[in-house]
């Protein structure tokens, strides 16, 4: 069947078949090899990305599903070669040790904020409560969200 | 690495459409909402439609609304939408507190009710809480519609009385005043499935139940329901002595079984005690919906209009 998605801006098309997964369609059809294919079960959240507005489970979701919808990976994140906050808050913050869950992490991360701009931790360790870090680094993961919180501003915003 | 096996696939564009593909393909087809139980299913080889309809587009049965004294659920509604409905926690708090410890934020976002519902997994949360509020499920079909009680929609595990040819496309939730809801869940980590877990709806008057619901899951109750329980506290005053001895009446209705969650002895416990929590909660919301205050719950007469 054919898909058209739009990715991160660009628009793709595609002649698939209906059981391709999104996550294999990001990764192996279009390269966006950002977005980790991890658990397959939809426990760890490695392969999170937004379709439309809500971020979703990539491995979970059919690439069939995403036709004619927007999807946003974390190769989205930065604008004009300008870091994301929370991208650089993960950098600051020692947010990441393997990386495995990192994309995942911060595309929950950014939608958290577009939600809700100043988070407690609570409310952060919920919003994540889906994903998992196998370095058990979430310490960091919610201060880097945390530091990202304090920079403020939207998606993309110059801090 | 898990993946589908082959599967042809039609985007309904309505109701009707995706009927009428139901009629076409039968048994061959599987409605697709969420996906977030049919995708690992399909992935594991538990289940292998020939065709696949997609009822994402049909984002007319995506609402929460009241009509005729009732809350009324589109089934395509996001688990995220039922639990960020304020009008849906105004009239069920027991909505909310089941919600909140659904799976995570994430699944949620995309998960829906009605596929949660026609999923049938025993340990499902919202089937025990739709039990407790009595709730009617509206069902389409070629011939139109019909309704099924909340009780009588599922006919075991992952089995429901749904036909081939049918699609949920609301939920009904009748809504009385007096009435308070509370739902409580012993899991084993975030995001998980129910050791066990209680729901429970109770109306006062005087300090008298006048009506009262109990949803169970995970823990064999028939129908996801402790019948017997709601039957003993009808017309007597709400009390922990009432609600302890409906607490043991509900554990011993129960047919827990023992599996990697835990022991059947320790889910009847719960059942028990669980039900007791739901009870407590739920009758101290009524008193404050009934404009008490929360030591009074069990004998104030009742007051003015929910809030």
């Amino acid at each position: 069947m054919k898909v058209t998605v739009t990715v991160n801006g660009t628009e793709h098309v595609r002649e698939v078949e209906p059981r391709l997964l999104l996550i294999h369609f990001l990764r192996d059809e279009l390269r966006l090899t950002g977005t980790h294919w991890g658990c397959d079960t939809s426990n760890c959240g490695a392969c999170i990305v937004w379709l439309d507005e809500v971020p979703v489970k990539s491995c979970t979701v059919l690439a069939a599903m995403a036709d004619g919808h927007n999807i946003t990976t974390v190769e989205g994140l930065a604008r004009d070669g300008e870091l994301d906050p929370v991208q650089r808050g993960f950098a600051e913050c020692h947010g990441l040790q393997c990386g495995f869950c990192t994309p995942g992490m911060m595309m929950t991360a950014r939608w958290l904020l577009d939600q809700n701009p100043d988070p407690t931790e609570a409310e952060i360790r919920e919003a994540i409560s889906g994903q998992i870090c196998r370095c058990t680094g979430y310490e960091n993961i919610v201060r880097s969200i945390q530091w990202a919180a304090r920079i403020g501003g939207g998606s993309n915003s110059q801090p | 690495m898990q993946v589908p096996a082959h599967v042809e696939y039609e985007k309904a564009g309505s109701v009707e459409h995706a009927l009428a593909l139901l009629a076409r393909y039968g048994q061959e087809a599987r409605i697709l909402a969420g996906g977030h139980s049919l995708i690992p299913m399909m992935k594991l080889r538990l289940v292998q439609p020939a065709v696949l309809i997609d009822i994402n587009g049909l984002t007319d049965l995506c609402y929460i609304n009241v009509n005729a004294d009732e809350l009324r659920i589109g089934s395509l509604t996001r688990h995220a939408q039922l639990l960020n409905s304020a009008l849906a926690g105004q009239h069920f708090t027991i909505l909310h507190d089941a919600e909140r410890v659904i799976a995570d934020p994430i699944v949620r976002n995309w998960g829906t009710i009605g596929g949660s519902l026609c999923q049938a997994d025993p340990s499902e949360d919202l089937s025990a809480a739709f039990a407790a509020l009595k709730g009617t499920m509206i069902i389409r079909g070629p011939d139109g519609g019909r309704e099924v009680s909340a009780r009588a929609f599922h006919t075991g595990p992952y089995e429901t009385v749904i036909g081939a040819a049918e699609l949920l496309t609301e939920i009904r939730l009748p809504i009385k005043p007096g009435g308070g809801s509370a739902y409580h869940k012993v899991k084993r980590r975030a995001g998980d499935w129910p050791v066990g877990a209680a729901g429970a709806a109770l109306w006062l008057q005087d300090g008298a139940i006048t009506d009262v619901g109990i949803g169970l899951t995970a823990v064999g109750a028939t129908h996801f329901a402790a019948a017997e329980a709601e039957d003993y506290l009808r017309r007597r005053p709400a009390t922990e002595e009432t609600f302890a001895a409906a607490g043991e009446i509900a554990a011993d209705s129960c047919r827990p079984t023992s599996d990697q969650r835990g022991p059947a002895d320790y889910k009847r416990h719960l059942a028990r005690e669980l039900t007791i929590r739901a009870l407590r909660s739920a009758a101290i919301r009524a008193g404050d919906q009934n404009g008490q205050g929360v030591s009074a719950w069990s004998q104030q007469p009742r007051g003015g209009p929910p809030k």
